[in-house]
């Protein structure tokens, strides 16, 4: 008998394949963004944490400013800090191995006829060493280049392709801005980060030529410190706060003028991101589902004033309320689960084709998917329920007269 | 036997059944108290003028509709106050209905529409396959058992009605103006179907008709006015 309900159901679907397809466009539309939403989220969240891997977890970011992630008036009143300030710190610090300075800035290099906008660094080679880079061909730069701050520079892979294509770039002179450079370094490729901003998109040159020839001042945006291994993260971040008070004469009840984040931290905040967007979706598809459900109910009612006749011969025939009840929920449910599935393959689908896209891994989660079917044949019950009972309750007599 | 009292119930017993509908003012008392009885193996034609009370009586016995007051022994068992899921498994397994519009669902075919109550009996594919079948068979329709309702003549139609009626095997089938929608000679046609499973098989017919030609197929006739039984007579007298 249910065999039977089903496949009813599954053939008064068909009989009208477009009008329950546009039906259950709403389910199709609020499964398939939460899906391919989460998927999206959880590679990217596996992406994050990877990418922090590689960095070294073992890394603090010093920056000007309280609350600079967050993007306050930072800059403006905030003293920033400067090549002393980074080694005294490092000096001082007992937990902390090396810290490099690091200023920047953007601006177009150019050589020959080529040119591109790109991040301009001015940091020493303490750099390379806390985030793990390593150089491809030719070399870092010597003591003499960093003392007196000669034209030299290391590039990004990014900044080779485009500018150099297949010519060999060390030796050659790029200018940057008004500066002429020699390149003579070219970094081993990162690839894309998590949100896809390409990580080697740079040229870096000695602290002090950048703040001579690019900045004209003596400042340092942010400093990276490279915690000492084994040693935890939490007591280095302490460590370097008390220090740095003490080096910026910082008053007791005052609050820190600037900010120490861990990788860590960062992480956690970039997936803190992808949550936001993910909450955002879902809410979205809640609204999605619902307007879903209720044009599954208003079909369903649709359907059940058609069929009328038919009722009333179900009825006539020996047919309990209750089995006719069972028949037009059968129907609902099903029409909505052909819903739930079409959107759990697009949802995939378009999942597969944003990994792809922000060249992140693709992470289709088993549970979501279950949650969608679970939700969409939830959406048939609550939706298709009214219509039903409305079926079940009618009067076989007037059902058979009905035109 | 002559004892009243032990004599066994005819298979359809009704004594002072009503049939109210509305209240007050708009009161429509479309049964007045009617006692009838009909035995297994009778062929019934009910006629009268419109709004008489016909279709009334016929959903009454037909277990479609609840009396307002009176008795209703069906094979013996009071069934005037049955809920409405109990009338439905009455329905199911006893009784059979011929409508004047076929009422078959469209787009499928004969074969489905025949099976149709039997699913609702619970009956196994391939048994109500043959069920089906045979019952098509019986009204001379097995080589359209593929047809859907649209390819088929309006006399057509109403033997695959009739088909479905009688697939269930039930042990009384009421059919109401089963030829109105049909010219003479298909009517007659039907009326010869109907007819000949009364006389073969013994099944119980109730009819209703407008059409005193049709009427003389069945071997007793009532004539309803105004919700009651005026008159109740075998057919070859009547005529
Ligand atoms: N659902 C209803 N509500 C109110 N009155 C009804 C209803 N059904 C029937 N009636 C009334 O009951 C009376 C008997 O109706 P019924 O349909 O039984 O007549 P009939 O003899 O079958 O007529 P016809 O020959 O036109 O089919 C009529 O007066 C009709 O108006
Ligand atoms: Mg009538």
């Amino acid at each position: 008998m249910l065999w039977e309900t089903i496949r009813l159901a599954i053939q008064a679907i068909f009989r009208n394949a477009l009008r329950s397809f546009l039906t259950v466009l709403g389910i199709v539309i609020g499964v398939g963004a939460v899906i391919a939403m989460v998927t999206v989220g959880q590679g990217s969240t596996e992406q994050v944490t990877a990418d922090v891997e590689k960095l070294g977890s073992n890394l603090l970011m010093i920056l000007p400013g309280e609350d600079a992630m967050e993007g306050g008036p930072a800059g403006t009143a905030t003293p920033m800090f400067d090549l002393r300030i980074n080694d005294l710190l490092q000096e001082q610090l007992a937990l902390i191995d090396v810290s490099a300075p690091m200023s920047m800035s953007r601006g177009r290099v150019v050589f020959g006829n080529e040119n591109r906008r790109t991040d301009i660094v001015g940091t020493d080679n303490r750099y390379f060493t806390a985030a793990g880079w390593e150089i491809a061909r030719g070399r870092l730069f010597d003591t003499a280049e960093l003392k007196s701050g000669k034209p030299v520079c290391v590039i990004g892979e990014t900044v080779r392709k485009d500018l150099f294509g297949t010519a060999d770039p060390l030796g050659e002179v790029i200018r940057i801005r008004k500066l002429s450079c020699e390149v003579i370094g070219l970094l081993k490729s990162k690839g894309a980060s998590t949100f896809g901003n390409d990580q080697d998109d740079f040229v870096i040159m000695p602290l002090r030529t950048f703040q001579r020839r690019v900045s004209g001042n003596t400042d340092v945006n942010l400093m990276f410190a490279a915690v000492r291994d084994g040693v935890p993260t939490e007591r280095a971040v302490r460590e370097v706060e008390v220090v740095l008070r003490d080096l910026r004469r910082i008053g007791r009840g005052e609050d820190d003028d600037f900010t120490v984040m861990d990788m860590k931290q960062i992480a956690s905040m970039l997936s803190g991101i992808t949550g936001v967007l993910t909450g955002l979706l879902s809410a979205v598809a809640a609204v999605s589902l619902l307007v879903g459900g209720i044009g599954i109910m208003n079909i369903m009612l649709v359907s059940v004033t058609e069929r009328t006749r038919e009722i009333g011969i179900r009825l006539a025939i020996g047919a309990q309320a209750r089995q006719v009840l069972m028949q037009f929920l059968v129907e609902a449910i099903i029409l909505s689960l052909f819903g739930g599935l079409i959107g759990i393959a697009a949802g995939l689908s378009l999942g597969y084709l944003g990994a792809s896209l922000l060249a992140i891994p693709f992470r289709p989660d088993a549970g979501v998917v279950l949650i969608a079917f679970a939700f969409s044949a939830a959406v048939g019950v609550i939706f298709g329920y009214f219509p039903a009972r409305r079926a079940a309750r009618m009067n076989p007599i007037d059902a058979l007269r009905h035109e | 036997m002559t004892d009243a009292a032990t004599r066994r119930l005819p298979l359809i017993h009704l004594r002072g059944i009503s049939r109210v509908y509305g209240h007050g003012e708009a009161e429509v008392r479309a049964l007045d108290g009617i006692d009838l009885d009909i035995d297994e193996g009778d062929f019934v034609a009910i006629m009268g003028p419109s709004g008489s009370g016909k279709s009334t009586a016929m959903n009454v016995i037909g277990c479609l509709d609840a009396p307002t007051a009176g008795q209703y022994r069906f094979n013996g068992v009071e069934v005037a106050g049955l809920s409405r899921d109990l009338r439905a498994l009455l329905r199911r397994h006893y009784l059979g209905f011929v409508f004047q519009g076929y009422n078959l669902l469209a787009r499928t075919t004969a074969l489905h529409n025949v099976e149709l109550p039997l699913i609702y009996k619970g009956m196994g594919r391939a048994e109500r396959h043959a069920a089906a079948i045979e019952a098509l068979a019986k009204v001379g329709l097995e080589h359209r058992a593929h047809h859907d309702p649209s390819e088929l003549s309006g006399g057509q139609q109403q033997r695959v009605a009739i088909a479905r009626a009688l697939a269930g095997n039930p042990q009384v089938v009421l059919a109401d103006e089963p030829t109105g929608n049909l010219d003479t000679k298909l009517s007659r046609e039907i009326m010869e179907v109907l007819r000949d499973l009364n006389e073969t098989d013994g099944l119980t017919i109730v009819m209703v008709t407008h059409e005193a030609e049709m009427a003389r197929y069945a071997r007793r006739l009532i004539w309803m006015v105004d919700g009651r039984i005026e008159r109740d007579t075998p057919t070859e007298e009547a005529a």
